[in-house]
């Protein structure tokens, strides 16, 4: 090969960027999380062309789980326009060539970083969650070692150490995202920094649910209808995050999870759904919110 | 005929003292007698001839080479010299008491608490622990104001006084007497005779070392010699 | 005295452990029975640890065998139980004090979670309760119920030992290992502890094992003690009669050297 080709021409991916054989192996880690759900199983992970933090492991999950008839929705903290969405997007769109959507209902693979579509999956569905640390015990053990052995003996005290913690230091169980559960009563498993008010939407979900983490080489699963419970204290359960009286100021939706959005300096402010996707759909039925600027065009 | 509770045979002792190139001290060999309920035996003889040595051994204090120390407890008789150091201890527990002068310090137990610690021991209820420690150390001169204070600040003659007290509270079978009344004070000594004479009344067997010649001869019933069991060492 | 009582707790049988070619411990044999106070003594090397870790399956010997009898009465080599019923055992019907405040603590966890974490793992779940017991214990070991919420790591040495036995005896155990547990400790901070150590054990009629290399320690605390040297037992009984007519040229050394280095 010349150097004018080797500058010039567009290298030649194979479908989804990773070599098929490197796929399989990743397969078989995902099948294998599968089969024991919640647990963190090891697999080799490549490099990608992208920095840590950008969500290699889950990318690495995608390529190997998509094929050419799926159809492809990436999502950041809910909304599908944000750096990182759109270049992982990107990224699919000229190594797989697949089908895109922004549209909840019609992916068949949606890609996550932080947050659960608010519509219901269903059983076509594949959600990969990009994990950063997968190890629910890490902050309290950071013996491996350990951790491990924790694991494989269900010694599961120490995370509720660390509940208790919250409630000694804020009167209540303060942590609000990657708040641990436990999956079929077997293993606790941290569900990626997602708000806990999407914990319940893991509970017997429909839908399969991957979980890739690219630096720490961890995949993890819920196979569809899978026990999610999240911890908690008798005396303190477990509660989602509500916003009270509060509407999607765009579409007017209620009991969804909410971005604070600051208006002016004088600290004005509004509230919208964090999921994008949701909002603009709710939107297009009709459905509007009190500063959305049709609102105010029908009250005329 | 009173119960025999203590019988000591053919008992034999000797020190090696491996830091001074394994010198050899025989100390004892073959000592024999007995000591029955009611009577207060007291043993005799120069300082070095084994006084002290007999009467640690026979607390379990010092290992015995060779011999029997049998001690009757209940219905049953227990040899000292073999006996399992739970053995042991659940005897000095249950039967051989210690009245010494000399105790470690327990810190930070009120004088009062220490002493009603051992009746309770001995299945008193905390009240009457109490009361009975209460009196005893009144019995013993310890001004009542430092009863609530642990021992550790008392002065030296309060501190052997308390250990004393502690010493009588038990109800052991079999007392073991190390020199209680040296150095104390007249009125004090005399408490101490009285609580031997009383001990004596309930049937306690008792065996003691006492230099001062006019209280032993005020509570010996017998005076062993142990000059005649010591080892007779070449000159 | 009830039947219990006189079945020893832990009967170790000819225990040896190398480490490769190096000896750890060699030869070891001994019953402990309920309610015991047995330390083991000896100078730093003499395998005191390495026997203690043994005991308590940190270290899985090169030979032998430590038969445990369970709160059911059953007595089980402990070699011969799964890591997760030794790993129970170890947080439930046992504790660990350790010599330095950060091997047996969570320095940046709250003291009451310190004293909770046991229970939690052995399944509480009301927090209201979990956090009255860890008061409960606080109040027992003398750290003012004040601290509760503060990490050990603001805590004084005296009070960081303290915690670590609330820690251990929050669940009941029956048997506590000890390793130089007031090494380390100002003379004064030390009788305190020791003290609180007496009085636990009378109270709760707790069997111990301690290693020290204090005699003092050993005296004021144990039942029976062991003098172990290059990884052997060299000398064992009665504590008073040990200390006090020591056999083994080793222990008049050691008796004699106590002797020198104390008051
Ligand atoms: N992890 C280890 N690896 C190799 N040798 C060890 C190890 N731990 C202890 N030893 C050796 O075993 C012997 C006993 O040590 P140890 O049990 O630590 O004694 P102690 O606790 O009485 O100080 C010593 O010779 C020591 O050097
Ligand atoms: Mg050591
Ligand atoms: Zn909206």
């Amino acid at each position: 090969m010349s150097l004018d080709q080797l500058t010039n021409e567009a290298p030649a991916y194979n479908f989804a960027y990773l070599d098929e054989q490197t796929k399989r192996m990743i397969r078989r880690a995902i099948l294998k999380g599968i089969a024991v759900p919640g647990y963190q199983v090891p697999f080799a992970a490549r490099e990608m062309p992208m920095p840590y933090g950008w969500g290699t492991g889950g990318v690495q999950v995608t390529a190997s789980v998509l094929g050419e008839s799926d159809i492809l929705k990436v999502i950041d903290q809910g909304a599908d326009d944000t750096t990182n969405a759109v270049s992982i997007r990107n990224f699919f769109a000229k190594t797989a060539n697949v089908e895109l959507t922004t549209h909840t209902s019609e992916a068949t693979v949606i890609q996550t970083r932080h947050r659960i579509p608010e519509e219901e999956l269903q059983e076509h569905q594949t959600l990969v969650y990009q994990v950063p640390i997968p190890e629910p015990l890490r902050f309290l053990e950071p013996r491996e070692t350990e951790t491990r052995k924790m694991h494989a003996l269900s010694e599961y005290g120490l995370i509720h150490v660390k509940l208790y913690e919250d409630i000694a230091t804020h009167g209540h169980i303060a942590t609000t995202y990657a708040y641990p559960v436990m999956v079929e009563g077997r293993y606790v498993m941290d569900p990626s920094p997602t708000p806990k008010f999407d914990n319940p939407k893991m509970h017997k979900s429909k839908a399969l649910q991957l979980f890739g983490a690219g630096r720490e080489k961890r995949i993890y699963a819920l196979p569809p209808h899978t026990d999610v419970v999240s911890l908690d204290f008798e005396d303190h359960p477990f509660t989602i995050q509500e916003w009270p009286d509060t509407q999607c100021a765009m579409c007017g939706a209620e009991g969804v999870y909410f971005d604070e959005v600051i208006l002016d300096d004088a600290g004005n402010n509004m509230f919208v759904c964090s999921d994008s996707d949701y909002c603009e759909t709710r939107q297009s039925e009709g459905h509007l919110g009190p500063l959305n600027a049709d609102y105010k065009e029908r009250m005329q | 005929m009173q119960q025999k509770i203590l019988s000591v045979q053919n008992l034999t002792k000797s020190f090696v003292m491996h830091l001074q190139n394994g010198l050899q001290l025989p100390v004892m060999d073959g000592a024999g007698f007995e000591v029955f309920a009611g009577e207060c035996v007291v043993l005799g003889g120069p300082s070095g001839a084994g006084k002290s040595t007999l009467l640690k051994m026979i607390y379990g204090n010092y290992a015995a080479d060779a011999g029997e120390i049998i001690i009757t407890h209940g219905d049953q008789h227990t040899d000292l010299v073999t006996a399992s150091p739970r053995e042991i201890l659940r005897l000095r527990q249950s039967t051989i008491g210690y009245v010494s002068q000399f105790l470690s310090a327990i810190p930070r137990v009120s004088a009062l608490d220490l002493v009603a610690q051992v009746a309770r021991q001995w299945g008193h209820s905390e009240e009457v622990a109490q009361e009975k420690a209460a009196k005893m150390l009144g019995q013993l001169n310890i001004p009542e104001h430092l009863w609530g204070l642990p021992p550790a600040t008392f002065s030296g003659g309060e501190q052997q006084r308390v250990n004393i007290a502690r010493g009588f509270m038990g109800e052991h079978k079999l007392l073991l007497l190390d020199e209680p009344t040296a150095s104390l004070d007249a009125a004090n000594r005399q408490v101490v005779l009285s609580l031997i004479e009383e001990r004596k009344a309930n049937g306690t067997a008792m065996l003691g070392i006492f230099h001062d010649a006019d209280t032993r001869d005020k509570v010996a019933d017998r005076v062993i010699d142990v000059t005649k069991f010591a080892v007779q060492r070449a000159a | 005295m009830s039947l219990d009582q006189d079945l020893p707790l832990l009967s170790v049988k000819n225990l040896s452990h190398f480490y490769g070619q190096h000896l750890g411990c060699k030869d070891v044999n001994f019953d402990l029975y309920p309610g015991e106070v047995l330390a083991i003594v000896g100078e730093s090397g003499s395998g005191k640890t390495t026997l203690l870790n043994c005991l308590s399956t940190q270290i899985i010997p090169t030979d032998g065998a430590v038969y445990y009898r369970g709160r059911k009465g059953q007595s089980d080599n402990l070699y011969e139980m799964s890591e997760a019923q030794q790993r129970i055992l170890l947080r439930t019907d046992w504790g660990f004090v350790r010599q330095h405040p950060r091997d047996g603590l969570r320095m940046n966890v709250s003291a009451g979670a310190n004293v909770g974490e046991r229970l939690m793992a052995l399944g509480d779940r009301h927090y209201g309760k979990i956090r009255d017991t860890a008061l409960d214990w606080l109040e027992k070991v003398e750290i003012q119920v004040d601290r509760i919420d503060d990490a050990p790591r603001t805590f004084s040495g005296g009070m960081q030992q303290r915690l670590q036995i609330a820690r251990n005896l929050v669940t009941n155990p029956r048997l506590v290992f000890m390793d130089e547990p007031t090494g380390g400790l100002d003379v004064s901070v030390q009788a305190r502890l020791l003290d609180l150590i007496r009085r636990l054990v009378a109270e709760l009629g707790l069997s111990i094992i301690i290693v020290t290399h204090d005699l003092a320690v050993a005296r004021l605390l144990s039942d029976r003690i062991m003098v172990m040297k290059d990884g052997k037992v060299i000398e064992q009984g009665l504590t008073d009669q040990v200390l006090d007519d020591p056999h083994q040229a080793y222990t008049q050394l050691l008796v004699s050297s106590i002797l020198h280095v104390g008051s």
